[in-house]
């Protein structure tokens, strides 16, 4: 905010040419969702002019080659997914991130955090694949199938743990040690200053590495593509098979025609829809 | 350490020197007008099945060696990828695992080899073959436990594939099928994956391409491919022509081909390719 | 006493999550370099590979993968710094215009790869005509991965200590001149954070560069030519192809070593850069 204030406004003539720069690198990135969503419309228009949207939750199932065309089973699916990601992932990934900054030696927690940035770079494949070839059978002996809503699950929790571990690392790292100064005068314990002192100072940064996790645990295709079993269906249990929304994109996606085509991109704009939502309940808690 | 000072400049040029060198290599696709001298010269774009892709991408890959100045690209995508785009002149020619339908008689096809399609078990199922009828009431979930059909005391996982896949549609014209009818317990995308769920669960039955099947059964994974209408699942048979269950794996062009495609098309059906062919294990069309 | 003992809960749960996290890494690992090692050699990293990709090597492929990462990077990192910067530092936080960016960030994050991989193909190969090349990949790629390093370098941003801002002032320093020497290498660790999971992404990312960038195996002589990127061929060799294991999982150990290299490179030369810039320990 310091930066904005009129006094130092304005002082050398060629920053304004550098902040309108910025405002426009700025307004493109902001652009690039906008084309996403225009392209996701305009391919979805043909069927939605032709049977508009309501048929797309209350159709009496996803048959698309029978014009059939309901999608909630798999919005179910995907949020299912999600959630049970982002409620193990959470909790995970931040107690690592306080791990690494205020319960390890350095040169351990140096080691740690680049497996964490390893975890981060692991192709979706190979998730999936070590998912399909280990973590399913292995649930199919607890109770057949195993490809299935708890495999989606923990893979996609190990996929979206790093972006939450290493963002709130960074945030517990940028608390001014005045902060932690003050908590020990105080006498408080480690976990006391923790909970006290670190969490409210971060829960900006916490937010953001929530969202980033989240938005990825939506998006991710291949990975719960391979281990959840990919039928279409509300889901009853944790055992039960389910299908995501996007696995179901990248599933059909390579031979479906004209209405089923559109169809896929209709679930691309439910999507989007969907994360819109979550992202604006963030920004009101954040406030 | 001055010379992070040099790095980023140096960066800067290196990408910007590979920049230029790209924009100033011949890009667009025109093979029809490349064709102006006797040798052929010239690119072709191929897009489409997945399944196809890396035996046309081989064949490519000779055809290159061949003709010095000719470059085939091969891409992936899916079936009705490589209809659209051959359509739209985006792709020189179309890769297709099926014959084409009735509102894609526009386009020509052109056969470059066969596949089958192969009911397979896990090798540890003691049951050595199901009736087509059998097969059925598995699928539409009438028949449940193994022990319906004299095998183990086990509930039957059932994987069938995604809608739309032209193997599916193989399989339910084959078995007379409603794809609506059939209900799944776990549902995938490519051949592999269908193979590797079986491997997984001792107690699901599937279909997947005989090529497939047949290769990793003669490498030790643990599936047995299921005979149909008495005839053993093999390439050979498909060849011969015994095997009821087989689909051809086509080239489509939208008009009639260029000098170029239809000399790569010529070489694709020829008997040069003979052991490429068999080495991605599908069935020439030569004898 | 209370607080003691809750303490001591909490430590042995931390370590334990710890181990938890670390264990379930360490599992997947074992599993790729137990079928990965042996395939790995000198020969596989520098030939081609034959028999759709049974046989030979990678070295077209960990060449197209190179100069994909390069582009992202090389165009979502200068877009992507700038935005930061607008955002944390030259516009008010409740500003409506700040606002739609971040909200557009937030959402874009949120958008599944295969989405970008068709919007890639239609926007960058078809209408502004770049076709099946590395540029395209490059450039889809680099659309995923700006969310990410946005926010993260914002959040590093904002955290920077108001002092420095006012010391700055106080000193006449112009704003580029706070920005460059004071606040953005005190926002390194979290430019760096979001460097790394950028490019996490984006080596890990194939379902976005299979219609962008493309299948094509061989090595690549411009930008525009298409190239397979290192995962879409992991993808290829596990799921399209059979026999292809034993090399999808010594690709898979390759990148996972690439991986590793380059984590190493950008957290040292960041660390340096913040040290070397503030004079701190």
């Amino acid at each position: 905010m310091t930066l904005l204030k009129p006094n130092i406004l304005f002082q050398f003539n060629r920053e304004q040419a550098f902040v309108w720069g910025l405002r426009s690198l700025a307004v493109l990135s902001g652009a690039i969702v906008l084309l996403i969503f225009g392209f996701l419309l305009w391919e979805a228009m043909p069927l939605l002019n032709k049977i508009g949207l309501p048929r797309f939750f209350h159709d009496a199932s996803w048959h698309p080659t029978s014009q059939e065309f309901n999608l909630s089973p798999m919005l179910w699916g995907t949020m299912l997914v999600m959630f049970g990601a982002v409620s193990l992932a959470t909790p995970l990934g931040i107690l690592s991130a306080v791990f690494m900054q205020y319960y390890a030696s350095p040169m351990i927690a140096q080691i740690y955090r680049r497996l964490i940035e390893l975890l981060a770079g692991i192709p979706s494949v190979v998730y999936g694949f070590w998912g399909l070839v280990v973590l399913v059978p292995l649930i199919g002996k607890l109770h057949p199938p195993g490809a299935s809503l708890l495999a989606g699950i923990l893979i996609l929790t190990m996929m979206i743990l790093p972006t939450i571990a290493l963002v709130a690392e960074a945030s517990f790292a940028n608390v001014p040690s005045a902060y932690l100064r003050g908590a020990v005068a105080l006498g408080l314990g480690r976990w006391a200053m923790i909970r006290g002192v670190i969490f409210p100072a971060t829960k900006s940064g916490l937010i953001t590495g929530v969202i980033l996790e989240t938005g990825r645990a939506i998006g991710e295709t291949m990975a719960v593509l391979m281990v959840c079993g990919n039928v279409v269906q509300v889901p009853n249990n944790l055992f039960a098979p389910v299908r995501t929304l996007t696995a179901n994109i990248a599933l059909e996606m390579a031979y479906a025609v004209d209405d089923h085509r559109a169809a896929l991109f209709v679930s691309g704009l439910v999507l989007m829809a969907l994360i819109l939502g979550l992202v604006t309940i963030a920004e009101v808690i954040r406030e | 350490m001055k010379y992070i000072k040099l790095l980023v400049p140096i960066a800067i040029s290196i990408m910007t020197a590979i920049a230029v060198q790209s924009c100033s290599s011949p890009s667009k696709t025109q093979s029809k007008s490349a064709a102006s001298t006797n040798a052929l010269a010239g690119k072709l774009v191929l897009t489409g099945s997945s399944t196809v892709a890396p035996l046309l991408s081989e064949i490519g890959k000779l055809y290159e060696l061949k003709h010095s100045g000719v470059r085939i690209d091969v891409q992936s995508g899916g079936s009705s990828r490589g209809i659209a785009d051959t359509r739209q002149d985006v792709a020189d020619i179309g890769m297709v695992s099926r014959s084409l339908k009735e509102n894609e008689k526009d386009l020509q096809s052109f056969t470059v080899a066969r596949d089958g399609i192969s009911v397979i078990l896990h090798k540890e199922n003691p049951i050595p073959t199901l009736s087509n009828q059998q097969i059925v009431d598995i699928y539409t979930k009438k028949t449940t436990n193994w022990n319906q059909v004299g095998g183990k005391d086990a509930l039957i996982t059932v994987v069938n594939k995604a809608e739309g896949r032209s193997t599916l549609e193989l399989f339910a014209q084959f078995f007379k099928l409603k794809t609506t009818d059939i209900k799944a317990d776990v549902v995938i995308g490519d051949n592999e994956q269908g193979i590797k769920t079986v491997v997984g669960n001792p107690n699901a039955i599937g279909y997947v391409s005989v090529g497939s099947a047949e290769f990793s059964a003669n490498n030790g994974t643990p599936i047995k491919l299921l005979p149909t209408n008495g005839v053993t699942a093999t390439i050979s048979n498909i060849s011969n022509q015994t095997f009821p269950i087989s689909r051809p794996l086509n080239l489509v062009t939208k008009t009639t081909p260029t000098e170029l495609q239809k000399d790569f098309i010529d070489f694709a059906r020829s008997q040069e390719v003979y052991d490429i062919v068999k080495a991605q294990y599908f069935v020439p069309i030569q004898p | 006493m209370n607080s003691q003992h809750s303490d001591r809960v909490m430590t042995i749960l931390i370590w334990l999550v710890a181990s938890l996290v670390i264990g379930a890494l360490f599992w997947l690992l074992s599993d790729i370099l137990q079928h990965g090692l042996g395939q790995l050699n000198w020969q596989f990293l520098t030939t081609t590979p034959r028999n759709a990709g049974r046989e030979g090597g990678i070295a077209p492929i960990l060449i197209s993968t190179a100069l994909i990462i390069l582009v992202c990077l090389g165009v979502s990192f200068p877009l992507g710094v700038g935005t930061a910067i607008l955002l944390a530092e030259f516009s008010s936080q409740s500003s409506v215009f700040s606002r739609l960016v971040r909200l557009s960030l937030d959402v874009l994050a949120g958008v599944p790869s295969i989405a970008f991989g068709l919007f890639g193909n239609a926007f960058f190969s078809k209408t502004l005509g770049l076709g099946f090349s590395i540029l395209s990949g490059g450039l889809t790629l680099a659309c995923m991965v700006l969310p990410i390093l946005i926010r993260s370098t914002q959040e590093g941003l904002r955290s920077a200590p108001e002092d420095y801002r006012r010391s700055g002032a106080a000193l006449g320093l112009s704003r580029t001149a706070i920005l460059w020497k004071l606040l953005l290498p005190a926002a390194m660790p979290a430019l760096v954070v979001g460097i790394l999971l950028g490019l996490g992404r984006a080596i890990a990312e194939t379902a976005a560069l299979i219609f962008t960038s493309g299948y094509v195996d061989r090595m690549p002589s411009s930008l525009l030519d298409s190239g397979r990127a290192l995962s879409v061929h992991i993808f290829d060799l596990a799921m399209n192809i059979s026999g292809g294991e034993s090399h999808a999982y010594a690709s898979a150990l390759t990148l996972v070593i690439i991986l590793v290299v380059i984590n190493s490179i950008i957290s040292w030369l960041g660390e340096w850069f913040r040290r070397d810039r503030l004079q701190l320990l």
